[in-house]
This record gives structure tokens, sequence and C-alpha cells, in this order.
């Protein structure tokens, strides 16, 4: 199936590499957190085969991402190290993102053209859209991809981002990854009509539903979405539907608005075991593989804790640095 | 040198910074083929294609959150906001964005941006075409904001502004636009940005001051010189950062303080400008600091006497001084 989609077999065991990546150290950061060693964390559990799947989809040597706080296995799949995010989770000097400024989750690394992002949400989809237009300027010929969750589409930013895209054909992907809730408020007491993939009817350009657990199907539907862009053909949006594993960030307690029988059913979807399944099953992967992968990515994850931990905090002068060029 | 209007000033800076840095682009409602209802960009479209000079949906907040993405990347985006009364829905974009965009990336971000801005009362503008904003951006670092009040130093300024790696606001008092002309060079010169310019000497009382009341607190400076009163007079032109030095300066000259803007009172960048006299040359003060300003009502009038009533003028400054300088 993955290669009538135009992925070899490597590809694809790379994309859940990133994905196992990703789901372990999300769970590290929460066991930080419990551990009281992190003030705070936030979760992308269940989103990460959207994610790898958009960026599989993107040219990761020129195109430029403009993330949300969910975008964990988006930034790694990017370039961004696991010892770079715990930096950031430890709010170290080093920390490439932001020095330790901002919270973690609040990804920016000009190495890679991922736009610093703020916590305002759907901000930066106007930046990626701001980004576009410089390209067309130049006459290059990147990509910008950026992503929100449902509920931040509701968002003016958003509205005037896409239709600001749609008057001028610009060569952005707009990917919400709709997770069902926005922290406590569920997708039907936030968005009306249809869906959330309708809408682009409004802005002159296609709208697509993918399913967000299934990593192959966001490849493909991100891939026409970038080559349609690519060829001047303008913006798409896509609406990759999947379920939030955990609660909304570390200071959330989701039983007070959701159920365990509902969460529970989720994880039986969790698009990293289907897409292990899918490996397995066509003979990619082996459990020993996995085994193997598993090791390998917790020593990772064990020497960017201790590096993390132990690196030095900003002097306190670092805080009038950086005001104004 | 040829004379100039305040708005020529500003069309011109403009034309000669997207001639020299292909980088420039400008972006607003109506910039493009109409050249903006103020006529600011006139003729850049036919100069410089619509692609550089974008004439953008009714969107604030898109025009200046496209014009942030733009300046990360590289660009040099000047946009354009109409009137800066409509400013407010693109203040999420200008307070968390623009102005946080370098600090919160420790340095390696950039938002090379200029707001442009039309600003100010006395047009029969009413509520929503005559107000000062100034006072709400000045309390954020991390933007800049520069206030001409004359064509010579729009061209000089807006130059700087656009040049500069920082998020500028450019306010332009609407009222100066076509008021105000002076000589201005043919040729290339900047003005540095946070000088403020001594526009009169004088030894009885200190006018601090930015904007249209430059001009009226010289006219009334003229007036108070028949009747032996002497008035030292401070443009600020930027109000961030701002010429602590210029003003402590100036203030110590007399010893006796008028500070004067159209911005409301309460809040006002006056009170910044007070503070730092207080904090720095208390005892060099021969009576209060006076502040003379818009006063707290929420805005301008459309009625001609109320509009009037909320306006500055040349006698209104004149009073001010006058019993400053009998004090």
């Amino acid at each position: 199936m993955h290669r009538q989609r135009g992925l070899t077999d490597e590809q694809v065991v790379e994309m859940y590499r990133y994905m196992l990546l990703a789901r372990k150290l999300d769970e590290r950061l929460w066991l930080l957190n419990r551990a009281g060693k992190i003030p705070f964390t936030i979760s992308c559990q269940g989103q990460e085969g959207i994610q790898v799947g958009a960026a599989f989809a993107l040219d990761r040597e020129k195109d430029w991402i403009c993330p949300y706080y969910r975008d964990l296995a988006l930034v790694l799949a990017f370039g961004q190290t696991v010892r770079d995010n715990m930096l950031a989770a430890f709010a170290k000097a080093e920390d490439p993102n932001s020095g330790g400024r901002q919270m973690p989750g609040h990804y920016g690394d000009t190495r890679y053209r991922i736009l610093s992002g703020s916590s305002p949400v759907t901000t930066q989809v106007l930046h990626a859209v701001g980004i576009a237009y410089a390209g067309k300027l130049e006459q290059k010929d990147f990509v910008v991809l950026t992503s929100c969750g449902e509920g931040s589409s509701n968002q003016g930013d958003w509205h005037e981002a896409c239709n600001f895209a749609g008057v001028h054909q610009l060569p952005v992907v707009f990917m919400v990854e709709n997770n069902q809730y926005a922290i406590s408020v569920p997708l039907e007491k936030q968005v009306a009509g249809e869906n959330i993939a309708a809408r682009a009817n409004g802005y002159g350009f296609p709208g697509i539903q993918v399913d967000g657990n299934d990593p192959l199907a966001v490849y493909q539907a991100v891939k026409e979405a970038v080559d349609r862009a690519r060829s001047g053909n303008g913006p798409t949006l896509i609406e990759a539907i999947t379920y939030r594993l955990l609660p909304h960030s570390s200071d959330d307690d989701d039983r007070s608005y959701r159920s365990n029988e509902e969460v529970e059913m989720a994880k039986k979807k969790d698009g990293l075991l289907v897409f292990r399944n899918y490996l397995l099953e066509n003979k990619l992967w082996t459990e020993q593989q996995d085994q193997e992968l598993l090791a390998q990515i917790m020593e990772e994850i064990n020497e960017a804790t201790a590096y993390a931990e132990a690196a030095p905090h900003p002097n306190p002068t670092d805080l009038y640095k950086h005001v104004y060029v | 040198m040829p004379m100039m209007s305040y708005i020529d000033a500003v069309t011109t800076a403009l034309r000669e910074e997207m001639e020299r840095d292909e980088r420039v682009f400008i972006l607003g409602e109506d910039v493009g083929k109409r050249g903006g209802v103020f006529r600011a960009t006139a003729g850049l479209y036919e100069q410089f294609g619509e692609a550089r000079v974008l004439d953008t949906p009714l969107t604030e907040s898109a025009i200046v959150g496209v014009a942030i993405g733009a300046a990360a990347y590289g660009m040099r985006p000047v946009a354009e906001i109409q009137f800066a009364d409509f400013i407010f829905p693109a203040t999420n974009q200008i307070i968390s964005e623009a102005a946080k965009l370098y600090y919160r990336s420790n340095g390696t971000w950039k938002c090379p941006l200029v707001i442009r801005a039309p600003y100010g009362g006395g047009v029969h503008g009413a509520l929503y075409h005559s107000q000062s904003v100034e006072k709400i951006f000045a309390g954020v670092p991390g933007l800049q904001i520069v206030m001409p009040s004359t064509p010579y130093d729009v061209k000089g300024l807006l130059k700087s502004a656009i040049r500069s790696d920082n998020p500028i606001l450019f306010f332009e008092h609407k009222r100066c636009y076509r008021l105000i002309k002076d000589e201005v060079p043919q040729e290339d010169y900047t003005i540095p940005i946070g000088k403020a310019d001594l526009k009169r000497e004088g030894s009885d009382v200190t006018v601090i001051t930015y904007g249209l009341p430059v001009h009226l607190t010289l006219e009334a400076a003229k007036d108070l010189e028949k009747e032996g009163i002497s008035t030292h007079v401070l443009d600020l032109r930027t109000l961030v950062p701002l010429d602590r030095e210029a003003v402590v300066e100036a203030a110590v000259k007399t010893g006796k303080v008028l500070v004067i803007h159209e911005d409301n009172k309460t809040g006002g960048f006056g009170g910044e400008v007070v503070a730092t006299i207080a904090e720095e040359a208390l005892f060099d003060l021969d009576a209060p600091i006076q502040r003379l300003c818009g006063p707290d009502v929420p805005a301008m009038p459309y009625n001609p006497i109320l509009e009037k009533e909320f306006m500055l003028n040349k006698d209104k400054i004149a009073n001010a001084i006058r019993e400053l300088a009998e004090f």
C-alpha cells in the first residue's frame, strides 16, 4: 500500500521510527513532570502519524513549517533532536528554540526553517502565508505547511490567513489536526457546519478530510497538497482526524470532561499501534527489530535527559538580551 | 532644496527605499491601484508593480501577520494600516508576535517590519478616524515608536525605520499630511531613531512634545516672545526608545516643563516623560511639571464644536505656557 503511494520500505520504517521516538520522548516528558523535574509539558500523543506523514510529504531540505504546540513528531522529523527538545523541557540556555525563554512545545529553529511560535493560538497561520508570499516575491519554489488544532480553526486569524492565501494562490498547506477537544470543549461545541475541511470551499481551494491515525493516508493527502502548491496551484486545507489520547497539558485533568471508556476506545485506534501492526503484517518489521529500536530510543532519551538536566541555566543578565536587534 | 509636504515625504522615502532594496514591499488596504486613501503610496504601484505594492483583503490582522511572516523570512515589509483607529484587530499580532519574536527566539528570528498608520484629529474624522493610539503600544518592549512632525524628519526617519531590523510603529499625524511643508533634501539621508530634536532655544519654559503639537507650540512660542516669554521646544520624534538625555537636558534648561500630546492624558506617554524628569532632575525644577493633553473622554466627536474642544490649538498651548511662566 505504501509503495502505491510512492514510499519505499525504508521510508515507512523511518516514519515509524520518528513516531515511536516522539511517543517515547513525550512519555518521558510526562514522567519528568510528574517527578517534579519540569514544571510543564504538553502532548503530541495520538497525533504522531499526522505529523510524520506530513513531514515526509514535504521537502525537508527547503520547505518551511509554522507548527503548533503539539507538533513534537513534526519538528523531530524536520531535524530537531531529542536533546534539543529536552533542553527546551528543562528551559536551559542551550535550548535552540528559545534559550529557555518559552514553555516547552513552542518550537522555533532557524536551522530547519521552523518559525518560532507563541501561545495565542493561530497567529502562526498568518505568518505561514507571509513566508509563502515572500517566497513568491523571490520566485522560490518552497512550500509552507502550518498546523493547528480544530479549536484554533475558529480564530479570525485562521480565516484571514486562508482567505489571503486563497486570493493570492499561495503555496501553503493548512493542516488542522482535529483531535476532538479544545482543552475540554468537544468538537460539536467548537465547529459548526459539516466539517472543517468543508470550510475550504469558502476560500476557493480544496479541503480534504483524512484519517489522522493512518500516516500513509496523511502522507498522500499532504503530498498532493504540496505538489499542488509547488506547481503554483495554490493552497490546500487538510483536516486530519484523530483523538487526543492525553489531557490537554500536564496541568489539565481530562476526567472532568470525558469518560475513561471513550479514551480507552480511542487508544485501540492509536496510529502508532496501527502503523506498527501494518509494518509487522507486511513483513517490513519484526518484534525483535522493534525491541532493538526501542532500546536505542530509550538510550537516546536517557542521554538527552541527563545532558539537559545538567546543562547550565541562562545567566540572570540574559533576561535583558535580545529585546532589540 | 525642494519644498515638500509631509505626505510627499512619506511617498519619497518609500519610493527611494524600494528602489534601493528589492526586499522592501508595501501591503495594506487600497495602497495599490488607488495609491492609498491619503495618497501616501501614489505612483508606487505603477513603478514597482502589484506584487510589491500589494492591495490586501480588508483584514488588519492579516496585513500585520502576513508582514511578520515575510519579515521573519528576510523581507522588509512596510504595512499600512489605513487609520490608526483600525490597528486594534492587529494588536495581537503586534504585541504577541512582532514585539516578541526576536526575544522569544533568543535572538535567532528577526522581525524587520514597519507599520505605518495615520493618527490624530482635527480633520472631521470623528471617533474612529481621529484617535492617537501610541499609549497602547508604548509600554510594550520589543516595539519602537516613531512619530515625526516634519517632512524632513519623515523622510529621514522612515528610511531608518525601513532599514532597521526591529519592528517599528511609524505614526503619521494626518493633519500634518498637507498642512506641513518644509525643505527636504533630494539626496539620501537618514535620521537616527531615538534622537529628539531641539526645535527652539528658550529660557523661561520648556515644552516637550511630538507630532502636530510641535507646530502649534512653535506658533504659540512666536506670539509669547512678544510678551517677553521665551520658550524652549523639544520634539521627541521617537517615543520608544525615548531620548532621556535630551528630555532631562531640556527640562533642566528652564526648570519649568510643560508636556504636550494629543493622546488622552491618563496613561498617555507624557506620564513617562514626566516620570523621567522627576527621577533625574527633580531638584532642578522651579515649578510643578504640567501636562496639556487630549481630555480623558473615549474619543473625538464629529460635531465641530466638540472636536475643537478636544483638539489642542495655539491658544490653549500659549495659555498653558503663560501660566507656567508666571508660576
